[in-house]
């Protein structure tokens, strides 16, 4: 029996196509991925993340916890504020990416994958026995619901559908104010809700994380107060194709337990400075001496059919790695996608070939993001 | 709702035939298409090929998936639509006219009787 999300009647009502997602029956498209997709480039979307995962962690020991366990520096953050990092085990491979956000002093809040709850929370658990510092962790994922409102015109309503100003983490007066990678406390009617600057879609945009009563009420206003800006509900198919034109991360293409966050190129994230952490000693090691593989980006050359996750990816005449995200980019009408090369053919204008039903196709490496605006 | 055009027969994989003479025109059904939605691709079989019914002899893909296209009938491959090589939308926006996939010569016309009537797909598709 696939879980439902507190939005599965709305998405019921607006014809969408339910897939499997994870365990999760999540829409995968309401009318079509390109209109969903250009939707949330050329005005707004709104998405339901609500199967993500929520984890609290709170207490004196709290930040040296976290600290411990995840790559990026938590000391940089300020109450109000929220960063991207990683979850390694001793190997430096990746439990998971997630962001973390410092609601106030001592009070943190994670917001993980959703086909990662388990693993994350019996690895956090396992860490936290370790750990003799006070502290208090808690799953709450069943508690939230959430979506994602992204797009270049959302500023332009967010006001309207949540108006007034933030009432804990970061103090604005209204919820535009809000910078990138900010989080406030708002209140939704009755309900508060989490509001952050952040997203996956490379647009500008926000996150909202409630109870279901709340997500359900601000669902139905979001549609309706955005339709004039061009609003449309976005599924699950075009939430993937917009992350993979900017090449963020997919836990389980880009990222797994054989992968570090070197090779995946967020090392940006990984603060080697800050001290002792799970997977530093590989990390830094990799960081200094290199990687056996490495993730780029491509685009096609040849007219093909997409490229496609499994695909295999050729080079000088010999089969050189695989495709981990691939698709037809809406925005660029050609093929694009990511894979991982040894560390020699990462450079961008590296030609390459992707093997699609036995025939090689060309493609070209190219610097992140495989998409800009403008 | 769903497009049947009722001069058609239809197989369980959501292809349509069109019958001339010992000659058969071979595509999509609205329905699969609407199933399908933004199709930016679609590779046909080699004019001269000899494909058995039931065979994998297409494929077309949308942003999300690849799908494989079955021939309904057996024969030999007479003539491929190449407009929808380069305007794959044509399968979306004209399944059943101009955005035929390939002709082909029946090797067995008596396959043609196996396929589904307009109104035997119509229930298989729920409509």
């Amino acid at each position: 029996m696939l879980k439902r999300t507190a939005l599965f009647s709305a998405h019921q009502k607006l014809g969408a196509k339910l897939i499997d997602f994870g365990g999760w029956e999540m829409p995968v498209q309401y009318t079509s991925i390109t209109d969903e997709h250009l939707a949330v480039r050329n005005a707004a979307g709104i998405f339901d993340i609500s199967h993500m995962g929520e984890v609290t962690v709170s207490g004196a020991g709290a930040e040296s916890f976290l600290n411990s366990v995840l790559t990026n520096d938590i000391r940089k953050l300020v109450s109000g504020e929220g960063q991207y990092t990683l979850m390694c085990n001793e190997r430096g491979t990746v439990i998971d990416d997630l962001y973390a956000y410092k609601l106030s002093e001592a009070v943190y809040f994670l917001i993980i994958n959703a086909s990662r709850i388990e693993p994350d929370v019996a690895w956090l658990d396992a860490q936290t026995a370790k750990f003799s510092g006070d502290l208090k962790m808690t799953d709450a994922s069943h508690n939230y619901a959430a979506v994602a409102v992204q797009g270049p015109r959302v500023q332009e309503f967010i006001n309207t559908v949540i108006p007034g100003a933030s009432s804990s983490a970061m103090r604005v007066n209204a919820v535009n104010d809000l910078k990138k990678n900010q989080i406030g406390g708002f209140k939704f009617e009755n309900h508060s809700v989490l509001i952050s600057r952040t997203g996956y879609t490379g647009e500008d945009g926000f996150e909202i994380v409630g109870s279901d009563e709340s997500i359900q009420h601000l669902w139905d206003k979001f549609i309706s107060v955005g339709q004039p800006f061009g609003l449309k509900p976005a599924g699950l198919g075009a939430r993937d194709t917009l992350r993979t034109e900017v090449c963020y991360p997919l836990y389980g293409h880009e990222l797994d337990e054989e992968t570090t966050p070197i090779e995946a190129g967020v090392g940006f994230f990984v603060a080697l400075d800050k001290g002792e952490f799970n997977g530093r000693a590989v990390l830094a090691d990799q960081k200094a001496n290199g990687v056996k593989k490495k993730l780029v980006a491509f685009k096609m050359t040849d007219k093909s059919a997409p490229p496609r996750p499994h695909y295999p990816i050729w080079a000088n005449g010999a089969s050189v790695g695989e495709v981990v995200s691939g698709t037809q980019s809406p925005s660029l009408n050609l093929g694009i996608g990511m894979g991982y090369v040894p560390p020699e053919l990462a450079k961008p204008d590296t030609k390459i070939e992707i093997e699609i039903r036995g025939k090689h196709y060309a493609a070209v490496v190219v610097p992140k993001p495989i998409y800009k605006k403008g | 709702m769903s497009n049947i055009p009722s001069d058609l027969k239809y197989a369980k994989s959501h292809e349509w035939l069109r019958v001339s003479g010992d000659t058969a025109t071979v595509g999509i059904t609205d329905h699969a298409q609407a199933e399908l939605t933004d199709i930016v691709f679609v590779e046909l079989p080699a004019v001269g090929r000899t494909v058995k019914a039931g065979e994998a002899c297409a494929v077309v893909e949308s942003v999300k998936t690849a799908s494989d296209i079955y021939s309904p009938v057996s024969g030999e491959i007479t003539a491929v639509n190449s407009a929808v090589v380069d305007n794959p939308a044509l399968v979306n926006t004209a399944p059943d006219s101009d955005g035929w996939f390939y002709k082909i010569k029946l090797s067995n016309a008596t396959e043609v009787n196996a396929l589904l009537s307009p109104d035997d797909y119509k229930k298989q598709i729920g409509g």
